[in-house]
């Protein structure tokens, strides 16, 4: 009696389990693998549990009826990531292309809500050709409930895209609203409208790489986080991503072992004696966290400033470090957004954030100022003064003007502020300060540029030091660069039960 | 997928810096003053009907040509009081963005 049922499953589910040879045929031929092979290699082996295995289009129009469509081309499930529970869907563009029906949709709604209400990161890996036209405004629909899940869980639960394959129009959205988006190199492409229609409607032609690629969304567009050359690079980067993040916002990260940095430099011996000359502030983050180890965030848009994870004493931070060695370490349009958002992830998912200043200030143009950096380069005030994480600062080289503000300076509410004794701290370089404060006595002077250069002097003298600061009370302490790791584990340590509250509201209206 | 490690001086509030520079940043267009006296194509399209010849007097506002863009008839208007210099295009032509069509005399 019951071996009766027990085939009755049997052939319904070796019917789905045959259709995934299909599957990999069909994604062999476009060098990209299937979604179970991308599930397995993403969690730990065995681990991964599928759910809603028998679900199928839920529309019969338009000729649907006459198909089979297993799974309604996704997969969804549960499983683990180097032991962090999460739940993962991947759709299937071997299946009516991946299409997002109502069906579809349904399943992915339902890990969303799984996730959410079990307090554990959601994993979405994007294949698929947009909306199932069939299905109509049920398949608008289903995109819909997506988005607004997204926005609901967004600070809840960590929210993770992966995107490996075509994802246009609408389905670009859903992404966006998440946490972090990977791509890979020749397989992923992301936009809302094709070469086709912008060769129709503009005469531009482009090609979709060139439109929409991995490369084109992690350095210029900026709406990637992640970039790989291959699907195992990628998966690779998922999983040390996982490590560093908690499972939800009422929770931290959870520690690893406590290592001392792994490189055998000083920082002292690699800043150079020339405040003009660049360094690559990706080696300060390697002397000062635990064993050198530091996942850059999007490593490619906007370095000018860099921003990622590393670990202090085993518990994970977050970093936010101007980078002399791109247009000097300004900050601008991009590199206001880039770091905004991360600020604003960090102060969510209860991560210290730890910022290395050294900028020159905001970066001049026409080209930025009807970009809107004023709005954009609030984002950074807005963030950094609205977190309330533990908040260490330490001004390396040089704070000049906004830029000193805007990098998590006392004002905005940091807790710890620290200088080196060359720190720079003033509303603008000696050269530009010198020029205007003393723009008379310069051109008066029989000699003019004798006089300028003694008044630089004098400038640098009285303020490329920061004494003025310290004596104010702006900065905690002036310390040696090689102390600088023994400072920030202290001021973490310390702020460890830190629990400070917003003021009442509904939402702040940040800058957008 | 690295930046160029060429390292160029960066100006900034009279101190200049060395440093490297991304490709968006390559890409940023020098601001041009905006050229009243050449009237360009704001969208591509198709020139569908053309109201003045060279020589002709025309006053601000009045309608030059009509451009023909994403089902839309554009009736294109004169930016200034002048003088009709040259017409670069004739009707039935097909335009890309920013072709220049028209190039007019302004009256001083």
């Amino acid at each position: 009696m019951i071996k009766k049922f027990f085939d009755f499953f049997f052939k319904k589910k070796s019917q789905v389990v045959e259709s995934e040879k299909v599957a990999k045929e069909k994604q062999q031929k476009q060098g990209k693998l299937t979604p179970r092979e991308r599930i397995e290699r993403i969690v730990d082996p065995g681990s991964f549990h599928e759910w809603d295995m028998f679900v199928q289009q839920a529309s019969t129009d338009l000729g649907l009826d006459k198909k089979f469509l297993p799974r309604d081309g996704v997969i969804t499930g549960t499983a683990s990531i180097m032991g962090h529970p999460i739940c993962i869907y991947a759709q299937d563009f071997s299946v009516a292309g991946g299409s997002l029906g109502l069906a579809h949709a349904r399943k992915i709604t339902k890990i969303m809500d799984h996730a959410v209400k079990l307090g554990i990161p959601i994993i979405g890996i994007n294949d698929s050709g947009g909306a199932r036209i069939q299905e109509g405004v049920n398949s608008l629909a289903g995109y819909g409930e997506i988005f607004y899940r997204n926005t609901r869980a967004s600070g809840v639960v960590p929210q993770i895209s992966i995107i490996l394959g075509p994802c246009a129009g609408g389905a670009v959205y859903s992404p966006a609203l998440t946490d972090f988006v990977f791509v890979v190199d020749k397989i992923s492409k992301m936009f809302i409208t094709g070469p086709e229609v912008i060769k129709t409607v503009l005469g531009e032609e482009i090609s979709m790489e060139e439109l929409g690629g991995a490369r084109v969304q992690a350095e210029i567009a900026g709406n990637a986080h992640f970039f790989a050359e291959t699907e195992e690079e990628c998966f690779e980067q998922v999983k040390k991503l996982v490590t560093f993040i908690p499972w939800n916002n009422r929770k931290k990260a959870d520690p690893f072992p406590p290592k001392p940095p792994k490189v055998n430099y000083k920082i002292s011996n690699i800043i150079p004696d020339d405040p003009r000359q660049p360094y690559d502030v990706r080696d300060i983050i390697r002397a000062i966290v635990d064993d050198s180890d530091f996942l850059e965030v999007m490593q490619y848009f906007a370095p000018n400033v860099v921003i990622g994870f590393a670990r202090m004493n085993g518990e994970t931070i977050g970093i936010v470090a101007n980078q002399p060695l791109v247009l000097a370490g300004v900050l601008d349009v991009d590199s206001s957004d880039k770091a905004a958002r991360f600020i604003r992830f960090c102060d969510a998912f209860n991560i210290p954030l730890l910022t290395l200043v050294d900028i020159p200030g905001y970066l001049p143009g026409v080209d930025q100022e009807h970009s809107g950096v004023i709005r954009h380069g609030a984002k950074i005030l807005y963030a950094y003064s609205e977190a309330t994480v533990p908040k260490i600062t330490v001004i390396m080289r040089k704070a000049y003007g906004g830029g000193y503000i805007a990098m998590c300076s006392r004002h905005l509410g940091a807790d710890f502020v620290f200088a080196w004794p060359m720190a720079e701290i003033a509303v603008m370089g000696p050269e530009g300060a010198a020029n205007i404060i003393y723009k008379n006595e310069i051109a008066s002077s029989p000699n003019p540029e004798e006089t300028r250069k003694q008044k630089v002097q004098e400038y640098i003298e009285k303020f490329a030091n920061p004494f003025v600061a310290a004596s104010n009370g702006y900065i905690d302490a002036v310390i040696e660069p090689d102390e600088t790791r023994k400072y920030v584990l202290h001021s973490l340590f310390i702020s460890r039960n830190k629990n400070e509250l917003g003021l009442p509201k509904k939402h702040g209206i940040p800058p957008f | 997928m690295e930046n160029e490690k060429h390292l160029v001086e960066f100006k900034l509030e009279d101190t200049s810096y060395l440093t490297t520079l991304t490709k968006k940043y390559g890409r940023i267009k020098k601001y041009q003053p905006k050229d009243l006296s050449k009237v360009r194509a704001f969208i591509p399209g198709l020139i569908q009907k053309i109201y003045i010849k060279p020589g002709d007097e025309i006053k601000k506002g009045q309608p030059l040509f009509v451009l023909e863009a994403m089902k839309m008839r554009n009736d294109v208007f004169s930016p200034i009081d002048g003088k009709v210099k040259a017409v670069l295009v004739k009707s039935g032509d097909v335009v890309a963005k920013d072709q220049i069509l028209v190039e007019l005399d302004i009256n001083i």
